[in-house]
């Protein structure tokens, strides 16, 4: 069969859409950099691709709150696409900036279980104002929960990466909280719930959830920023006590997870 | 002529008349300038419009001219020969680069930015700008516009560089200053920084290229005239590195609408400031760096394309500087009633004028007008044909049809007549301060009030704020260590993901020097800048540097003679150490004037020095973070008693004689060295030695790895005899490093470096206690690496 497709959507302020392409492709998919307006117009077709990426940024400038311009821009114009994509097994991540637009579209955490009254894309919960009050970027330690998601097969219970935002606490009402972790869609937490391992103040120190079937998946952390071991901030004290036959960063297997959930699903 | 052009009355005007108009039009145009326009408008027999004399104002500013840098100065020093000196720039900066010859040199001070080579496939461009009286007015907008700026810069050179990095380095006043001693008219230091921080942060993040280099540094002089130095790094295709225009291109402007914003920001920022500056608000903008990166994005395909031949950024000046710049060799025609505005009713010149943020102009063949209009249609962005390139060799600008400029460009670009100008310097005389060893015995207190000094302390909270990971590419990060919080020395980025080749950005400033002698300031910027390259692993062979200056006025001799100082020493250190100049700027006139007191004040000399290294496989970078228990820290380089300047002094409210000198033979032989013993892997950590001396940079190494030290100042190799421990921990001499080595390499390190001075101050311990033994054997220094680094932290921490 062809390498998967991974459609990895732009528009205006996205900036993690070379480092999203370049994980895609070293995890084997093929890959295009496609503007918002080239599927909204039908130059695109969503429909040719397996995985769909909303990678980071500052779509049109957060103005308003993060990812919400961008959110309403696909819930107007594309939610027919996006609902047939999602039916038909494909699927979605979101970093950063791309998870604050799937929380603000509603795709994710996915509509209740239990209260089918609830219309499609709608929000349920939120990446609100980092507690600090403002943009920081550090690495933190977050710890893989037991989850349906597709793209955290066999990554390590530790996982060290990098955030880099201003509006990432995740918050919910309790009820939804309670739904999410019944179902088990949390798939990481902040290590600690002290910050600055937790750095935004998380509700639940949760860091990156998934939808029930576990192919929509959203995160804060930068899982595309970490595909060499020499992006590791502490690389040069770690030298001589790791395994050093591996090259590889801890964030490329998410990637590789989905390229491979594709060929073994979607034929 | 139409209601909307005025015709500036200077045929008879008399020279009092001519300095009105200058001053009341915020031209910045002295005297002999403005007869020179005079005599060009008598022969022609006609008055110039209001577009024609603010376009000349633009051109011939400082801020777009540098006509300092190119006037002749005469100079003079205590009891050398006077000197005629045709121009600093290109005696001391382009004549240096011209020497070292570098042929990896792409393109220097022709471009916006200066081109170094970097793989097979691709190059670096580099530029750092100034925005220091738009930042004095409104920190936010004024710093935000500046890191915008320099990104357009990028975006303007060759056919156009993807930013990859930015860098910023700023000087504020003292931010414990009362109230009450502020100047008239400006801002606390504190709200300054505050806005400064955020506006490159907002601008930065927001376009997505990592924050990973600067410096922040305070001094009461800044307070009036703060400095924000900004820079950007692009990488750009070999193949794109040439521009050209052809008469019949398309004169296209991309990005965002015109509006009344930014007027006369070149002219302002070519005088002085005063107690009135703040009501001058029309001059600053706020960016919009969405607006920037649409245009980055829709510029790289067009580029990538070839559907345009030249490209060049609307800084300051506007229109009237990019069209200008442009249609020199060729000349260009502009119907500015094509131009697209925010709102109705600007004046002609105010359209030409507009600094408007986030505007570029490409020459765009008319067959190739199609296609470039599809991809802005498909990237949001507008562009508008105002335009052609002619073949006249005249800047012919119309608005609804009729002529409201049309200048010769030689005129315009050639006609500024050549100041002359007078410049001395004497050396000041300070009271010296003795070594405090007779007093004392214990110098913790001192090592401790060093680390906690603002110039010193961590900049972690502000580093903070900006993504230095974004792009992905991050291989050194601005804050290394156990707990990723120590203070690297440089950044390093791999431009090119999944290749090994990495990019090496630095700075070095020291404007407390100029206060003993700008030649040595400047020098030990250059020093410093270079061993912060060399400190994670790069070399001096592969590096250039840029230089900006932020002088006082240049019209007062004494401030010139400072400035004929540091340009001597700039090209007699680049010279030695083999490092090319590719780019550089100046901003001068950084003075306060009271108006009702008539108090002046400047800030000190100030050179930035900018450093770019190629680094060819990131794996062998180091950094300064001390890595284990039991291996030997050793000092690289030779200690004098050079104290002069140095923070030690000013702690204890001395500046001193002897700054730092610089021995360039002595100091590229340790560089090099010590770069190749890096290279091969011999050295554990290195750190550079500069502000605090080998106590500070000791201290930092410690308690950025989690180890404790045992030191003995006995191990200190000296170039002179000094017979003070607090000398010997405190000195700022150049060209000196800390470096951790391994037991099993301490042969080899020793070996790698005979004929270098290097000696062994003792062991990264296994506790956290931090002591240093004084030339008797008893602790001069012990406390905690706790202690020291919570010193360190807490000044600056919010």
């Amino acid at each position: 069969m062809t390498n998967p497709k991974v459609l990895i959507l732009r528009t205006a302020g996205t900036n993690c859409d070379a480092e999203t392409d370049t994980a895609f492709q070293l995890a084997g998919a093929e890959t295009a950099l496609v503007h918002i307006q080239n599927l909204i117009s039908g130059r695109v077709n969503l429909a040719d691709y397996q995985v769909l990426a909303i990678p980071g940024g500052f779509s049109y400038g957060d103005d308003i709150a993060a990812g919400i311009l961008l959110a309403i821009e696909m819930k107007h114009k594309l939610t027919d696409l996006l609902n047939r994509f999602v039916a038909d097994g494909k699927l979605v991540i979101g970093i950063c900036n791309g998870f604050q637009v799937l929380v603000r579209t509603g795709l994710l955490p996915g509509i209740s279980a239990s209260d089918s009254s609830t219309p499609e894309m709608t929000q349920r919960t939120t990446l609100a104002m980092n507690t600090s009050a403002r943009f920081e970027c550090r690495w933190v330690d977050l710890e893989t929960q037991e989850s349906p998601c597709v793209f955290t097969k066999g990554v390590k219970p530790r996982v060290y990466l990098p955030v880099a935002h201003a509006e990432g606490r995740f918050t919910a009402p309790t009820d939804v909280l309670a739904e999410l972790e019944a179902n088990h869609q949390v798939v990481f937490r902040y290590a600690e719930s002290e910050y600055p391992i937790n750095p935004n103040g998380s509700d639940a120190d949760i860091a990156g959830i998934c939808d029930a079937t576990g192919r929509i998946f959203g995160l804060m952390p930068h899982p595309e920023r970490f595909l060499t071991k020499w992006n590791h901030p502490r690389w040069t004290r770690l030298a001589e006590t790791q395994d050093t036959a591996s090259e590889e960063g801890d964030g490329l297997v998410i990637f590789k997870n989905a390229v491979n959930y594709v060929k073994a699903n979607l034929p | 002529m139409s209601s909307t052009v005025n015709e500036i009355e200077i045929l008879n005007a008399d020279d009092a008349e001519l300095m009105r108009i200058s001053r009341e039009g915020t031209l910045s145009l002295n005297l002999n300038e403005m007869q020179t326009i005079q005599t060009h408008f008598g022969a022609l027999g006609r008055n110039p419009t209001d577009v024609e004399i603010e376009t000349i104002a633009q051109t011939w500013s400082e801020h777009c001219v540098h006509k300092t840098f190119k006037s002749i100065i005469l100079y003079s020093e205590e009891g050398e020969e006077p000197e005629q000196i045709d121009g600093l720039f290109p005696t001391y900066i382009q004549r240096a680069t011209e020497e070292i010859a570098k042929p990896w040199c792409v393109s220097v001070f022709s471009d916006n930015a200066g081109i170094i080579e970097f793989d097979e496939t691709f190059n670096l461009v580099f530029k750092v700008e100034t925005h220091n009286h738009p930042s004095a007015i409104e920190p936010y907008g004024g710093a935000g516009t500046g890191i915008g700026g320099v990104i357009r810069d990028s975006l303007g050179t060759g056919l156009g560089a993807k930013p990859i990095l930015n860098t910023d380095v700023f000087c504020f006043g003292m931010p414990d200053t009362p109230y009450a001693q502020l100047p008239k008219g400006t801002l606390h230091p504190k709200r300054v920084f505050k806005g400064v921080v955020a506006g490159v942060r907002d601008y930065g993040n927001r376009m997505g290229i990592p924050t990973a280099n600067g410096a922040i540094l305070f001094d009461a002089r800044y307070t009036a005239n703060p400095l924000v130095f900004c820079g950007n790094v692009g990488i750009i295709p070999r193949n794109r590195c040439e521009k050209s225009v052809e008469p019949g291109d398309l004169v296209v402007a991309i990005g965002g609408q015109t509006g009344r914003d930014g007027i006369h920001g070149a002219t302002f920022s070519s005088a002085e400031l005063d107690d009135t500056s703040e009501n001058l608000g029309s001059v600053v903008q706020i960016g919009n760096p969405i607006m920037e990166k649409k245009i980055v994005d829709a510029l790289l395909q067009a580029r990538d394309r070839n559907l345009y031949r030249s490209i060049t950024d609307c800084g300051a000046g506007g229109f009237s500087s990019a069209v200008g710049e442009m249609g020199e060799p060729v000349g260009a025609e502009v119907h500015l009633e094509r131009v697209s505005l925010k709102y109705e009713g600007l004046a002609p010149w105010e359209i030409w004028l507009s600094e408007a943020q986030e505007r570029m102009v490409i020459a765009v063949p008319p067959e190739n007008l199609p296609e470039l209009m599809e991809i802005c249609e498909a990237e949001v962005v507008e562009a508008t044909v105002l335009g052609t390139f002619t073949d006249t060799h005249r800047l012919q600008v119309f608005y609804e049809g009729e002529s409201v400029a049309d200048l010769e460009m030689e005129f315009l670009h050639h006609g500024l007549p050549k100041p002359v100008k007078q410049a001395v310097w004497q050396p000041p005389k300070h009271p010296e301060m003795p070594s405090r060893d007779k007093t004392t015995k214990n110098y913790t207190d001192d090592l401790k009030q060093l680390l906690a000094s603002p110039n010193i302390a961590s900049k972690e909270s502000v580093i903070r704020q900006y993504d230095h990971e974004v792009q992905g590419g991050i291989v050194i990060n601005p804050l290394v260590g156990a707990e990723n919080d120590g203070p690297s020395d440089a950044c390093v980025v791999t431009p090119v993901l999944g290749s090994r080749k990495g990019v090496i950005v630095a700075n070095g400033i020291n404007p407390k020097y100029s206060d003993v002698d700008p030649y040595l300031s400047a020098a030990s910027a250059i020093d410093e800048a270079l061993r912060n390259i060399v400190a994670v692993g790069g070399s001096v062979e592969k590096t250039a540097l840029l230089d900006n200056f932020c002088w006082g006025n240049p019209d007062k001799p004494d401030r010139l003679g400072e400035l004929v100082r540091a340009a001597k020493a700039c090209y007699d250190i680049a010279t030695a150490y083999g490092t090319p100049y590719i780019s550089g700027k100046d901003s001068l006139y950084n003075e306060y004037r009271d108006t009702t007191t008539g108090e002046q004040r400047a800030i000190p000399s100030t050179l930035l020095i900018s450093a770019i290294c190629v680094i060819p496989d990131i794996r062998r970078a180091v950094t300064m973070d001390v890595k284990a228990p039991g291996n030997f820290i050793y000092v690289v380089g030779n200690t004098y008693a050079e104290l002069g300047g140095s923070h030690y002094f000013g702690i204890h409210g001395f500046i001193g004689n002897n700054a730092p000198n610089i021995r360039p033979d002595e100091g590229k032989l340790t560089m090099e060295r010590l770069s190749t013993a890096i290279s091969s892997g011999l050295v554990r950590s290195c750190h550079d030695c500069s502000e605090g001396g080998i106590g500070v940079a000791a201290a930092e190494m410690a308690f950025a790895g989690g180890y404790g030290m045992s030191l003995n100042l006995n191990g200190i190799p000296t170039g002179d005899e000094i017979d003070a421990d607090d000398f010997l921990l405190f000195s700022e001499s150049n060209s000196r490093f800390i470096v951790e080595i391994e037991p099993q390499h301490r042969d080899a390190y020793e070996n790698h470096m005979k004929g270098v001075s290097t000696g062994c101050l003792g062991t990264v311990t296994d506790t956290p206690e931090f002591v240093v033994k004084g030339r008797a054997g008893a602790p001069i220094i012990k406390t905690s690496i706790d202690i020291l680094k919570s010193a360190w932290q807490t000044p600056l921490h919010s």
